[in-house]
């Protein structure tokens, strides 16, 4: 220790410090940053975006441009964002089969990593909403009543009070949203496909949106009760009358033409 | 008395018998009845009584059915739901309660159709109407009475008294028509004017916090309320269904409208909610045609210009709110509505 300090006034001495210091850094640094995640992650990211524009030149350019630039036969895909590839692709409604007043939901044949690694790239493109995570969707220990009433403040007018769907202008109509995922659910409202108005985060924040899809779940899920019976459709009185009268007054028809076709005379005649 | 004057000869079942040679002389007689024919319980005692035990078994069956709706009522909480095939989760109470008070009224009724159709009395019996015309002495006497009572009146001498009745029996009707008055308060201005006026801001109905323009992204679709309106207000009901608003943004490009795109903000457009042919509320909005249709009568609205009429009954466009920003950045309305919202009326003009 002692002949340490006595080169201390030593004019490397300095250099020596300067030295040990930026090795105690560096070595730290290297020992804390995660340097190589991020590395790896970065890899991964560029490998899924190049993976995602083989899929897309296979699947998408033929209508939406080489680039995702658009054509005459399908829009730009610039800033449209992961999620709405993720609902479109997810839904089996991307690639579209064939032109028409609205594009159907379909078998998707698309593994949800191949739908990722498409996502990936349009997103790389442009700016959009991000595919959701679990906890941005799941209707856990949301507002039911409240999703009631935002539901019929902002959907139910073309989807019905229960979500059974409705008719629009030529062709086009909303569809039904029994079966449909959370997540579906939660980027339709998100990026607003087709001819569905979008209802952004400003507009319709996620706690509003998970009482949405918790009033959803609630009124048109798989354990949905229909206290009644038949719910024919949910379509209020106008099923339930036509059933009512064709079904309810056709019986008692048929009742009183039997009553009145089996004579009860003991000869019949 | 009818059927005493009416003549043996003319009963039905007299005919019935001369049936043969009334063919030759008048071809559209009256044929009858057919002859009588019994029923098998009207000729086996032992078919009878088991008619009668059908017929006691229907009505105990109702009785059974009416003890189970009770007992069902009873027994079944009111939220039990139970999964049954074909109709699915099902209320039990519900179910039950239909049932069997459906199979009480049915057995009700099977069982007197049973019982009229197999034990009642099964003749047939005809029985005709008599003239309505009244005798002829009957008529005179009732013309002669009013003739004497008219000139005992003496109304026509008498024309102040005729005049005053007429006047007084016109008259009372209208004390009738004037309390009509009492229906209501009458409407006044309130048809033309909404709750919107200059200077109020646009409040999101899903937050409850005012607009920003940069909160309304192309091809979203929000809906507002004038600042000041709460859903806790007991007459808010009434004055949504004249304030409701539909805001959308547009690309001003596609604005092809003159009007309708200097009363934007930058493409955002406020419309109308209430539909101008009956006053459903209109919302069904697709985002790449611009289109709004009423889901009541599909009258079809182009929100790219003007909100213009281009299908259904709607006589005419959605009425715009002139909408700007505020000095915090809000977007705010610039006046009330320039006409009526909702459907034309009578004064409209």
């Amino acid at each position: 220790m002692k002949k340490l300090s006595a080169r201390r006034r030593h004019p490397l001495a300095a250099v020596v410090v300067l030295l040990l210091a930026l090795a105690a850094t560096g070595g730290l640094y290297a020992a804390f940053a995660p340097a190589g995640k991020a590395q790896a992650d970065e890899t991964a990211q560029s490998l899924a975006i190049e993976e995602g524009k083989k899929l897309y030149t296979v699947g998408c350019a033929s209508c939406h441009g080489t680039g995702g630039q658009g054509t005459t036969d399908g829009p730009s895909l610039v800033g449209v964002g992961s999620a709405a590839v993720d609902f479109q692709v997810g839904t089996g409604r991307m690639p579209a089969q064939q032109p028409g007043a609205q594009v159907p939901k379909k078998k998707n044949i698309y593994s949800q990593a191949e739908i990722d690694q498409l996502a990936a790239y349009i997103a790389s493109l442009g700016a959009g909403p991000i595919t959701p995570t679990e906890k941005q969707y799941s209707p856990e220990g949301a507002d039911i009543a409240k999703g009631g009433d935002l539901f019929r403040t902002n959907c139910a007018q073309c989807h019905n009070f229960t979500g059974e769907g409705g008719a629009l202008t030529h062709g086009k109509y909303a569809p039904s949203l029994e079966g449909v995922s959370e997540k579906h659910i939660y980027e339709a409202m998100q990026t607003g496909p087709q001819n569905m108005p979008s209802f952004p985060d400003t507009t319709l924040p996620e706690k509003e949106k998970k009482d949405i899809i918790a009033y959803i779940k609630t009124v048109n899920g798989d354990e949905t009760a229909t206290p009644g019976g038949f719910a024919l459709g949910g379509l209020g009185p106008v099923s339930e009358g036509l059933f009512g009268w064709i079904f309810g007054l056709g019986s008692l028809i048929a009742v009183a033409v039997w009553v009145a076709a089996h004579t009860a005379k003991a000869k019949k005649s | 008395m009818s059927s005493q004057e009416i003549s043996e000869a003319d009963l039905p079942h007299e005919q019935a018998t001369t049936h043969g040679t009334a063919v030759a002389e008048h071809p559209f007689a009256d044929p009858g009845l057919p002859p009588h024919k019994p029923r098998i319980q009207d000729i086996d005692e032992r078919a009878a009584k088991r008619s009668e035990r059908t017929v006691a078994l229907l009505f105990t069956l109702s009785m059974l059915a009416t003890i189970g709706f009770i007992a069902s009522f009873v027994i079944f909480p009111v939220d039990k739901i139970v999964y049954v095939w074909p109709l699915g989760h099902v209320s039990a109470t519900n179910l039950s309660l239909g049932l069997t008070l459906g199979l009480a009224l049915f057995c009700i009724g099977a069982g007197a159709v049973h019982w009229a159709r197999t034990l009642m009395s099964d003749e047939e019996m005809a029985d005709d109407r008599h003239a309505i015309e009244a005798t002829p002495e009957v008529k005179a006497k009732v013309m002669a009475d009013f003739a004497d009572g008219a000139r005992e009146s003496a109304i026509g001498r008498r024309p102040l008294i005729r005049n005053t009745m007429f006047g007084a029996l016109a008259m009372v009707p209208l004390s009738g028509v004037v309390l009509l008055r009492e229906l209501g308060p009458l409407p006044e201005k309130k048809l033309f004017h909404t709750g919107w006026s200059e200077g109020k801001q646009l409040i999101n109905m899903n937050t409850n916090e005012p607009l920003r323009p940069e909160d309304v992204a192309v091809g979203s679709l929000t809906f507002a309320k004038p600042e000041g309106l709460e859903e806790s207000d007991h007459d808010f009901n009434n004055k949504i269904a004249k304030d409701a608003l539909m805001i959308v943004r547009i690309q001003p490009e596609d604005i092809k409208d003159k009007r309708e795109l200097e009363w934007s903000h930058e493409g955002i457009v406020a419309f109308s909610k209430i539909c101008t042919h009956v006053g459903c509320p209109i919302s069904l909005y697709e985002q790449q045609t611009h289109h709004v249709l009423c889901p009541c009568h599909q009258s079809t609205f182009d929100l790219s210009d003007g909100a213009r009429v281009i299908f259904g009954p709607a006589g005419h466009a959605l009425p715009q709110l002139r909408i700007g920003v505020d000095d915090e950045g809000f977007l705010q309305a610039l006046g009330d509505f320039s006409e009526p919202v909702g459907p034309a009326f009578w004064e409209r003009g």
